[in-house]
C-alpha cells in the first residue's frame, strides 16, 4: 500500500472501530440499547430528523452564529495581537488582562453576554467572538515575537517603513501562528456554541442535543452528536483550505 | 548580449560610487554580563568604486561595522560618512548573512520588495525583480519559494534584491560563506561579472582569505574583539580575474601567508580570552 492509501485507511479506521465496537455491544445488550442504539439504528432517525424536523436549519443556525461569532473574534484579536508583539508597553499592559480572561470557561460569561447583548442573535455570535479574541490575540502575539530579527533589519535597509514593516513582515511573518490559534478557536467556539445553546437558544445544535435529551429521545440525541462531530470536522477542513490560500508558501 | 544591455541599464555610471569613511569608531555593547566592546578605534576608508573586503576572526565585530555602515546600528564613538557624488544621497543595500529571504513571498516577490518600499508600483517593480533574477541566473524560478530552491539559488537571490534598488554602494555580510566550494567559485565569478564596471563600492566580509584575494582591490585584515583595522593588504591582480589565474600568479602564496599569519595571530590570540 502506498502512503496515500495508508493514510486513508488509517483515517477511516478510527471513527469506523469505534462504530463498530459500539454496534456489537449494543446488539448483544453488553450496554443498553435504550440508553446506547446502535448506529445503525440511528441512521433513519437521522433523515427523519433533516426531512421532518428542520435539522438543517438547526446546524445551519450554529454555523453561522460560529462564523459570525469567528470573524468578529479574529480580526480585532490579530490586530491586538500585531500590536502586542509590536511594542512592549502594549504586551505588557495587555497581559495580565488576556492571562486572566484565557483562564474564566467562557460559558460562565453568558450570563453577562445577555445582560450586554440581549437574549437575540448578536449574543450568541458574541460569546462566541469574546471566547476567542484573547486566544487569537496571544497567538498572533507569540507569531510576531518569533519572527527572525533579521527581516526587521532587512526590510529596514530595503526601505521599509514603520507602516510597511506591520504589513509586509509582521502580518506574514505571524500567519502561520494566527492559524494555529485559529485552530484551537475553532475548537473552542464549537464548545462555546453548543454550550449556549443548551442554556440559551430554541435552535441550533446544542439544542437539539439537549431538548431530546430531557425528553429521553436518546437516538436524537445520538444524532445531534454525531452532527457535531461532523460539524467540528468540516469546519476544520474549510480552515485548511483557507489556510492553503493565506500561507501558499507552507503547501506542498 | 541583451543581459549585458540590461547590465549596463540597472547599474549605471562608474562615477557613482559612494566613498565611505569611518574614523575613530567605537561600538559598545551593554548586556547584564557587562559591556562587551565589539569594536574600537576602527578607521577605514573605501573609495568611489571600491571593492573593499574585510577579513577577521569570529566575533570581532564584522557584521556590527556592516550594520552600522548601513545605518541600522549606531557606533558609540566617532564617525561614519557615507559621501556620495555631488552631494546626492547614497544609498545602500545588504546582502545579510544566513536565510534572509522572505519565507512568506516568492523570489520575484522578494527581489521586488526594495523597489516596492520605495514607490516604485507593483508591475514595474516585477519587471525590474525579473530582469534582476534573469542576471543571476533564476529564469523560471520567478514563482518559486525561497524554500523550494538550493542554498546557492537564494544566494542568488539575495544578491538580486540588494541589487534592486540600484544601490551605491553594497554591504556583503559572508554572503557565500555556507555554499560548497563549486557554487561558492561560481558565484565569486559571477558576482564580478555583476559588478563590473558598475562603479558600485562594495564592502565584503569574509573568513576565507582565497576569496577575498578572487574579489578585492584591498584586503582589510580585522584583530579579534575588540576589533580595529589590524593590516591592509593592496591585490594586485587586475580584472577580469579568475580563481584558476591568481592561484597561478606568482604574488598569490606571498599574499595569502601575509593575511594568514596576521589573521592567524589575532585568532589564537582571540581564542585564548574565550
Ligand atoms: N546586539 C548585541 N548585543 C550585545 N552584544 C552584541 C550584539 N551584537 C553583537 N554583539 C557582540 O559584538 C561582538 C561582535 O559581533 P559581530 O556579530 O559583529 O561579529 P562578527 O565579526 O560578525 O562575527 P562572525 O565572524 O562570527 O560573524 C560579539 O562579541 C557579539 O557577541
Ligand atoms: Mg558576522
Amino acid at each position: 500500500m502506498n502512503r496515500r492509501s495508508t493514510e486513508l485507511f488509517l483515517t477511516i479506521a478510527g471513527p469506523a472501530l469505534l462504530l463498530l465496537v459500539w454496534e456489537v455491544l449494543s446488539r448483544l445488550e453488553v450496554i443498553s440499547p435504550f440508553y446506547w442504539p446502535a448506529p445503525s439504528k440511528l441512521w433513519g432517525t437521522a433523515v427523519e430528523m433533516f426531512r421532518d424536523r428542520g435539522l438543517w436549519s438547526d446546524i445551519t443556525a450554529s454555523l453561522w452564529r460560529i462564523f459570525a461569532g469567528f470573524v468578529i473574534g479574529t480580526v480585532p484579536g490579530v490586530l491586538l495581537g500585531l500590536a502586542m508583539g509590536l511594542w512592549w508597553p502594549v504586551r505588557i499592559f495587555f497581559m495580565p488582562l488576556a492571562s486572566a480572561i484565557y483562564a474564566i470557561p467562557k460559558i460562565a460569561i453568558l450570563p453577562l453576554v445577555i445582560i450586554a447583548f440581549g437574549i437575540g442573535e448578536l449574543s450568541k455570535i458574541m460569546i462566541v467572538a469574546i471566547s476567542i479574541f484573547f486566544m487569537i490575540a496571544l497567538s498572533t502575539m507569540s507569531g510576531v515575537l518569533a519572527i527572525d530579527d533579521q527581516f526587521h533589519d532587512v526590510a529596514t535597509n530595503l526601505g521599509a517603513n514603520r507602516w510597511q514593516m506591520i504589513v509586509t513582515v509582521a502580518l506574514p511573518g505571524s500567519l502561520p501562528a494566527i492559524f494555529t490559534g485559529m485552530r484551537l478557536a475553532l475548537g473552542f467556539a464549537l464548545i462555546v456554541i453548543v454550550g449556549t445553546e443548551f442554556l440559551a437558544a430554541k435552535e441550533g445544535i446544542g439544542f437539539v442535543i439537549w431538548q431530546n435529551y430531557q425528553i429521553l429521545r436518546i437516538k436524537e440525541m445520538f444524532v445531534g452528536l454525531i452532527i457535531t462531530g461532523l460539524m467540528g470536522w468540516a469546519m476544520n477542513l474549510a480552515l485548511d483550505v483557507v489556510e492553503r490560500y493565506a500561507i501558499p508558501w507552507r503547501s506542498q | 548580449m541583451t543581459l549585458a544591455l540590461k547590465h549596463e541599464q540597472m547599474t549605471g555610471h562608474p562615477e557613482r560610487g559612494v566613498h565611505v569613511v569611518v574614523r575613530n569608531t567605537d561600538r559598545v555593547f551593554e548586556s547584564k554580563q557587562g559591556e562587551v566592546i565589539a569594536l574600537s578605534n576602527v578607521n577605514l576608508e573605501a573609495k568611489p568604486g571600491e571593492f573593499l573586503v574585510i577579513v577577521g576572526p569570529s566575533g570581532c565585530g564584522k557584521s556590527t561595522l556592516l550594520r552600522m555602515i548601513a545605518g541600522l546600528d549606531q557606533p558609540t564613538n566617532g564617525s561614519i560618512e557615507l559621501l556620495a557624488p555631488e552631494g546626492k544621497h547614497a544609498t545602500n543595500s545588504m546582502v545579510f548573512h544566513g536565510r534572509t529571504l522572505f519565507p512568506w513571498l516568492t523570489l520575484r516577490g522578494n527581489v521586488a520588495y526594495g523597489p516596492k518600499m520605495h514607490g516604485v508600483n507593483a508591475a514595474e517593480a516585477y519587471e525590474r525583480a525579473d530582469e534582476l533574477l534573469e542576471l543571476v541566473g533564476l529564469r523560471g524560478f520567478e514563482r518559486s519559494w525561497p524554500h523550494q530552491i538550493s542554498e546557492g539559488m537564494r544566494q542568488r537571490v539575495s544578491l538580486a534584491r540588494a541589487l534592486a534598488t540600484d544601490p551605491d554602494l553594497l554591504l556583503m555580510d559572508e554572503p557565500f560563506g555556507a555554499l560548497d566550494e563549486q557554487t561558492r567559485y561560481i558565484l565569486q565569478e559571477e558576482l564580478l561579472r555583476i559588478w563590473g564596471d558598475s562603479g558600485k563600492t562594495v564592502l565584503f566580509v569574509t573568513h576565507s582569505i582565497e576569496e577575498a584575494l578572487m574579489l578585492g582591490d584591498r584586503v582589510l585584515v580585522m584583530t579579534a574583539r575588540p576589533g580595529h583595522i589590524a593590516r591592509e593588504v593592496s591585490v594586485p591582480f587586475g580584472r577580469p580575474r579568475t580563481l584558476t589565474e591568481i592561484r597561478a600568479n606568482p604574488a598569490f602564496a606571498p599574499l595569502f601567508q601575509e593575511i594568514w599569519s596576521t589573521l592567524r595571530e589575532e585568532v589564537e590570540r582571540g581564542g585564548a580570552f574565550s
